[in-house]
């Protein structure tokens, strides 16, 4: 009898030991994985699919590839977890993903009360309306008390009764958990229109009946600065996370792409031989090894490459998303 | 007169103190995992707090009470209780009728009524609800015509498209205010008729008659009143409301959305299945003597059944019943698959923007546990009354 307590005793304590989980940065713990655990949307075409294959792709997917290449020299080496708009920050909050790359717009509320750090604008995106063709809708101000089919818990929810309520005109929201019931219950003539950023309301036009029967109006209701995001509390994997991103956009302004960059190799430019990581020590000072860039372009590709892959398919111009030289936004800070 | 056993031997003490080791155990188990949480939280700069309550929700809700996005977030969690109460209540009072009648039928002598009854319950019961709940929401949203080429039945008082169904209702009209000191007397009344005669004056009337004369003078009071505001400001203060599509939806009347519609049907047919099984092992239980009993008085076979047969397996039944009434009630969460905003949605919503997510599933936990307390409360107090008494 006292045996038996004793016993129950020793096995619970061994019990607490165990969950209690030693404090370790994340690119510790990513490297002893093995593996980097990236949070990617469910279904979003352009930005994260599962192709026949059953492999992913998509813009988000490829930063995360970028991410595995840059640590483990082999962008394969990263397991996706599919997570709702619901479900996205619960789960980069309780460490289940260690980097969420899905389509998550950078707000105030979000980078404090959430714990969350953005680092990096990947795409500069805003939110638009998409109606029928027919219903000869010009504005979103012909739209007084009408139903727009919306997904919930985005920010697109907020935008869009902020937005009817300075234009001073009534609607009725339908909310859904996921895009497609969002978009099928929309072509089925349930809603009068539905609202999203506009890159995703291009990417889903594509998804619908007939395609051509529908336009997304001029309105921009929002700005949408979409990019990755990772918990508070580790500066080291933010700084990784952003500079790897910032390398992207930098491969570009250089010229570096996955085609060339073997002939790189010899440049005499030592803005490219600190870039590719010939000298000046850079990955090391991120964790990394110094030849991170020369790894993320060679077996991902440079911002420019990840565009026109997955995002040009869908008719997205660069628009404001294009480098500083060429009229855009995009703007690395030195590698140096 | 043995020696003292020392107090390593001693059964008693030794299991009082194995009880106290235990008891500090659990609550420093407790302990441990509270700060351990407290502690993350606070590194990662998300403290506990409720105080987003009163802030504005910044969201719209598509049906229930009127609500602005400039209301509360406690305001917005409140609609979502109303519309999951809606869609339990309604639902709690269609299965059981459903159910019903599926049991009894189960038990027909009648073949081809028996086979199509327990095709039923096989069929719902045996498809997880979520499953069911989505293929009925897309069957109403892709089958149903559209807004305007929806049909107009009975005289044009019901519309029918995949917005919903708009049905002809009563509305109150800008004197309802002037009417509602009468319909607070008129109920006053009734009530106060009833308690008089049902508790002071005890045993002088029946109870049908306190229920007949209490009900007299309510709607009495209340004929009066809506005449008299009609009268005086030649504006009734309720008036019959017919539907009819203006601009981009359906104005007027009543509109029962198809989520709501989606999520009554696929909730009712899922329960009634489980419900049917209920009713019938309970009227399955009664004994066989009961019946032979009842037909050597002459009874016929309808009065065996509701006056001999049914009290009896009710006994039976209303357990097992509260636990399906419980299973519905939180059943009624799926409603996010299908766009109803119930509370679970609303506060998934009120999570996603606050990133309070201890706080959000405590309130979640703590109003699903008192609708359930609620529901079998009521529902025991029933068993007692049917309970044999014996002793």
């Amino acid at each position: 009898m006292l045996r038996r307590h004793v016993c129950l005793a020793v096995l619970s304590c061994t019990f607490l030991c165990t969950t209690i989980a030693l404090a370790q940065s994340t690119l510790e713990t990513v490297k002893s994985r093995g593996k980097l655990v990236c949070g990617v949307n469910t279904g979003l075409a352009g930005f994260a699919t599962v192709g026949p294959d059953g492999k992913w792709h998509g813009f988000d997917v490829d930063y995360c590839r970028a991410l595995a290449a840059a640590i483990f020299n082999d962008a394969d080496k990263v397991e996706f977890r599919p997570l709702t708009a619901q479900a996205r920050f619960t789960a980069l909050q309780s460490k289940e993903i260690d980097v969420l790359s899905r389509n998550t717009t950078w707000t105030l509320s979000r980078d404090t009360s959430l714990g969350l750090n953005f680092s990096v604008i990947l795409f500069y995106d805003g939110q638009g309306i998409m109606v029928p063709a027919k219903t000869q809708v010009k504005s979103a101000k012909n739209l007084d008390g009408a139903t727009i089919c919306v997904q919930s818990g985005t920010t697109t929810e907020l935008n869009l009764a902020d937005y009817f309520r300075r234009l001073q005109i009534k609607f009725t929201p339908v909310v859904f958990e996921t895009i497609d019931q969002t978009y099928a219950a929309y072509d089925s003539g349930r809603c009068d229109a539905v609202t999203s950023d506009v890159s995703q309301l291009l990417a889903q036009k594509t998804t619908l009946k007939q395609p051509n029967d529908h336009v997304v109006l001029a309105d921009v209701m929002s700005k949408e600065p979409l990019g990755p995001a990772v918990r508070h509390g580790d500066d080291q994997w933010l700084d990784m996370i952003k500079w790897v991103a910032f390398g992207l956009i930098q491969a570009e302004e250089f010229g570096v792409t996955s085609k060339n960059i073997s002939s790189f190799t010899d440049s005499k430019d030592p803005n490219i031989r600190r870039f590719l990581g010939a000298e000046g020590g850079l990955g090391t000072m991120l964790g990394l090894s110094d030849d991170f860039m020369a790894r993320v372009v060679r077996l991902v590709g440079n911002y420019g490459e990840l565009f026109e892959r997955h995002l040009q398919p869908l008719n997205l111009t660069r628009g404001v998303n294009a480098l500083w030289t060429q009229g855009g936004m995009l703007y690395a800070p030195p590698f140096r | 007169m043995s020696p003292p056993i020392p107090f390593y031997r001693n059964v008693r003490v030794l299991a009082w103190l194995a009880q106290v080791a235990f008891a500090l155990g659990v609550v420093g188990l407790g302990w441990l995992l509270l700060t351990t949480m407290l502690g993350n939280l606070q590194r990662q700069g998300i403290p506990i707090s409720f105080a987003f309550l009163p802030q504005p929700a910044g969201f719209g809700i598509s049906e229930g009470l009127p609500f602005q996005p400039s209301q509360s977030y406690l305001t917005a969690f409140g609609v979502g209780v109303v519309n999951t109460l809606r869609a339990a209540v309604a639902g709690i009072i269609l299965a059981t009728l459903l159910g019903i009648g599926m049991g009894v039928a189960r038990l027909s002598s009648n073949w081809l009524l028996e086979r199509l009854a327990t095709l039923y319950v096989e069929t719902f019961r045996n498809v997880p609800l979520l499953l069911w709940l989505v293929f009925i929401y897309a069957a109403i949203r892709d089958t149903l015509p559209r807004l305007r080429e929806g049909p107009a039945l009975l005289w044009g008082t019901v519309l029918m498209s995949n917005r919903g169904i708009a049905l002809a209702w009563l509305q109150t009209s800008a004197t309802y205010s002037a009417f509602q000191p009468w319909l607070l007397a008129g109920i006053g009344a009734g009530l106060g008729v009833w308690g008089w005669m049902t508790y002071y004056r005890r045993g002088a009337a029946s109870p049908r008659r306190a229920l007949g004369r209490s009900l007299a003078v309510c709607v009495v009071l209340w004929a009066s009143g809506f005449l008299w505001t009609w009268l005086t400001t030649h504006l009734p203060p309720v008036v019959w409301s017919v539907p009819r599509i203006e601009g981009f939806n359906y104005q007027g009347g009543m509109v029962l959305s198809p989520e709501f519609a989606a999520l009554l049907f696929g909730l009712v047919v899922y329960t009634a299945s489980f419900i049917a099984e209920i009713v019938r092992a309970g009227i399955l239980a009664v004994p066989r003597g009961q019946r032979e009993a009842a037909r050597a008085l002459g009874l016929s076979d309808r009065q065996t059944f509701v006056l001999v047969i049914f009290p009896q397996a009710l006994r039976v039944i209303i357990p097992p019943l509260i636990n399906q009434y419980l299973n519905l009630t939180k059943n009624s969460s799926l409603a996010i698959a299908v766009g109803y905003p119930d509370l679970f949605s609303i506060g998934l919503t009120i999570n996603n923007q606050t990133g309070q997510a201890i706080p959000f599933v405590v309130m979640i936990m703590v109003t699903y546990l008192s609708m359930s307390l609620l529901i079998s409360w009521v529902l025991n107090m029933l068993n007692r009354r049917l309970a044999l008494k014996t002793g």
